[in-house]
């Protein structure tokens, strides 16, 4: 039984009692933009608190990136000192994943969108969301501070292999673990949180294969959370005993054993690929059906493969560590299961371009985003699978190969996606437009930036050059500066973003409900939605990418609740 | 996807509908929120659970490819732990006991209980402590050691925390407090994670001293 009316689309009169609990409780929050500063509970703040913060570390980590690629203009150590460099690649490396990708992914969009896809207020536990979040910022300024203090940071890289990590300046390698402890909790808590949330907190008569896709993919991504970071988190305490009170669990020298902390680290880092991936396929799965005004194809199929990814995701782990004596039948295994994944990723991605296909496409900078992230991903798939046969492996393993790969999934699939979301989604946030035309050279910088800067890694990999190094033979040279020339294109494109999201805020073209007539709840309510998300019932949206059906053809912005939800009356 | 419904028919109901819908839907939330409790922290304990899993496959893993220096001294008595363990699986019951006695409306039993559940938890940590001092071997004298004090250590933890829990909650049981028998969760959360320990220690006990 739903029931709404176009009144539910308007924000909130001043003085209007909300039906809603969760509305009181707030009454003592401070307004304005200073809730974003504050304890709130809203998980909408939340949310935002989490993209905000999350695209501050962004611009740190970049600025480190900045530093790798000057150093590497050139093959000799100039720009900076050996040591500064593995202090710099650490914390590109940890900032990027544990500070920018994982918490946007999960922590920013999930919040903000998760209760209204569920159909509800908040979610399941708004206290522990918000511990979740405040653990960030002191996690990050901790990790950061290291840098300043007697012997550096941390210099093992973001995976802090024994016994280089027991035989680098201990202080630094101390704190950077005591901060991936609070971020891994952090973490942990968003992933109970989200699980509670999609499982428990459904609207009543919302069913589980009527949710929009980003719910699996939040589902599948914290089911992941909650099964492997505590892995990591009881490997990293086990070695931060091996450095503060010399137990011998990962020292070789003390009878220990250097290749169970890589098992246990990768237990939770092959899988963090997907957590930081998987939500990228949900939003892009809503975010493809809008912009081209078509249904998303393979609901069905969509939903196993996020489920497939998930059981498959726990059991490949030691595909990153074939040239760690790891025994023939092992490798065998794991090229196996690795391959396998291919199949479910690639259901994903032909449904998207089925999807795409004869649809009415709109190509805003959203949709640009979006339509790179496949061309990007489908490339950084093609040499994820590679790298997963043995024999390729082994002659790759530790170069720049790995590291371009690795970027084309995380930079060219995740973050190409995070950027689509911003543009999708920063008419909900502020209730104004972007700015197109910047979105467009935004994304024109970005895109070219990013292959010139991470393409060329692949060749200077099969050559044989190793990653995390300051130096290189001088024969690779003209690629690295190559790749130089992209990070810097990639460091200009970020300032027509900048421009854009701050001038917008003030000066954007106000953006109403529901600019792109999109069917999912969180755009049927005002922008920036309501306290309680909705004034009145939530809505029971049954069809989330009704598009091209009858729902579609009513005038949104006029429409009755009845009108866009009522065939879903039973 | 089919018949739209005509528009004009909502009208009328939306007035009336809305003032119920909004009450109802509060008290949703509300029975959705303390629902959503024992589920989070069973997920919870999952991922707690996971924790110990690492533990348990390091250990495993370096008993079975890292020998021991010859004359190395890793043994371990049994009388002691096995009667530690006799107590926490005790404990259990009395926990159990207790929350009967709460749902029963019998709060001084249900009290009782606790405070004996309390009592086998502390004896257990001190069962714990006598074991430690009298151990041939320290955290770092071998793998072994290392391994079997982060372990046992990091379970101590945990009954620790749960004796806490215990003694909140029987605090939060007296008359006046937080939990009766139509408000339990705060007990029926304690005990939950009382059993994780419990069986935790089941496991552990298997590998470590029975193995």
């Amino acid at each position: 039984m739903t029931v709404a009316s176009p009144s539910d689309l308007q924000p909130p009169a001043p003085n209007n009692q909300g039906p809603s609990g969760q509305g009181q409780s707030l009454g003592l929050q401070p307004e304005g933009w200073l809730r974003y500063l504050s304890f709130s509970l809203d998980h909408k703040v939340i949310g935002l608190q989490y993209l905000i913060c999350a695209f501050l570390f962004y611009f740190l980590g970049g600025a480190l990136a900045g530093v790798i690629r000057t150093e590497l203009a050139s093959p000799i150590s100039d720009f900076v000192s050996r040591e500064t460099y593995n202090e710099v690649l650490t914390l590109h490396g940890t900032v990027m994943i544990f500070l920018w990708i994982v918490p946007v992914v999960n922590g920013a969009f999930g919040n903000y969108l998760i209760p209204f896809y569920v159909g509800a207020r908040d979610m399941a536990f708004p206290r522990l969301n918000a511990v979740a979040f405040w653990l960030i910022p002191p996690a990050g300024i901790l990790l950061i501070s290291s840098y300043f203090i007697k012997g550096g940071a941390a210099q093992s890289g973001w995976t802090a292999y024994p016994p280089l990590s027991i035989t680098t300046p201990a202080l630094g390698q101390v704190i950077w673990i005591l901060s991936v402890l609070l971020l891994g909790g952090s973490s942990i808590f968003g992933g109970i949180n989200f699980i509670a949330t999609i499982l428990k907190l459904r609207r009543p008569g919302l069913q589980l294969m009527q949710l929009p896709m980003y719910c699996w993919a939040m589902l599948g991504t914290s089911i992941l959370v909650v099964l492997s970071t505590p892995v990591l988190a009881g490997t990293l305490i086990l070695l931060s005993f091996d450095i503060i009170a010399h137990t011998g669990f990962f020292n070789p020298a003390l009878g220990g054993n250097v290749v169970v902390y890589q098992h246990l680290f990768w237990f939770y880092s092959h899988p963090a690929v997907y957590i930081m991936v998987l939500p990228a396929f949900g939003l892009v799965s809503e975010i493809l059906p809008v912009h081209a005004r078509k249904p998303l194809f393979g609901y069905t199929t969509m939903v196993y493969s996020i489920l497939a990814i998930v059981v498959l995701g726990l059991v490949v782990w030691a595909h990153h560590m074939f040239t760690s004596g790891t025994p023939p039948w092992m490798r065998l295994f794991f090229t196996i299961a690795t391959s396998f994944i291919a199949v479910p990723t690639g259901i994903k991605f032909f449904n998207w371009l089925a999807t795409l296909w004869g649809g009415k496409i709109a190509l805003n900078s959203a949709m640009l985003f979006a339509c790179a992230f496949i061309v990007n991903f489908v490339f950084g798939g093609i040499t994820g699978v590679a790298l997963a046969q043995v024999p390729f492996d082994i002659h790759v393993h530790d170069t720049y190969f790995v590291v371009g790969h690795f970027h084309y999934i995380v930079y060219g699939g995740t973050v190409f996606v995070i950027f689509s979301s911003v543009y999708h989604w920063y008419p909900k946030f502020t209730g104004r437009m972007l700015n197109e035309d910047l979105g467009r050279l935004h994304f024109l910088l970005t895109f070219v930036g990013f292959n010139l800067c991470f393409a060329p890694q692949h060749w200077l990999g099969l050559n044989g050059m190793p990653r995390r190094v300051a130096e290189y033979d001088p024969a690779f040279t003209t690629w690295n500066q190559v790749s130089s020339v992209g990070a810097l294109l990639m460091a200009i494109s970020t300032l027509p973003f900048l421009i854009n999201v701050v001038v917008s805020a003030f000066n954007g073209k106000p953006a109403g409900a529901n600019p792109w007539n999109a069917l999912t709840p969180e755009w049927l309510t005002s922008s920036p939605p309501p306290v309680e998300n909705w004034i009145g019932e939530a809505p029971l949206v049954t069809h989330p990418y009704g598009y091209g059906t009858p729902a579609d053809r009513i005038d949104l912005g006029n429409a009755t609740g009845e009108q866009i939800w009522g065939d879903s009356r039973r | 996807m089919t018949s739209l419904a005509p528009a004009t028919s909502n009208t009328p109901e939306l007035s009336s509908g809305e003032a119920t819908h909004g009450s109802s839907h509060a008290e949703q939330d509300h029975g959705a929120h303390s629902d959503a409790r024992l589920f989070g922290l069973a997920t919870f304990l999952v991922a707690d659970g996971m924790t110990f899993a690492g533990f348990f496959a390091a250990y495993l893993t370096f008993k079975a490819v890292n020998p021991l220096p010859e004359g190395s001294n890793y043994q371990l008595e049994l009388l002691l732990p096995s009667l530690n363990t006799l107590l926490l699986v005790i404990s259990s019951f009395t926990f159990h006991r207790a929350g009967r006695g709460l749902l029963r409306g019998d709060g001084p039993s249900c009290r009782r209980w606790l405070l004996i559940t309390a009592a086998l938890g502390l004896a257990f940590l001190g069962g714990q402590m006598v074991e430690y001092f009298h151990l041939p071997f320290g955290l770092t004298d071998n793998l072994f050691a290392s391994t079997f004090y982060a372990l046992t250590g990091f379970h101590g933890l945990h009954v620790t925390l749960g004796v806490i829990c215990i003694l909140i909650v029987w605090w939060q049981t007296r008359s006046g407090g937080r939990i009766e028998a139509t408000s339990p969760f705060g007990l029926e959360a304690a005990e939950l994670y009382w059993h994780f320990v419990d069986g935790i220690w089941l496991v552990l006990f298997g590998i470590l001293y029975l193995l």
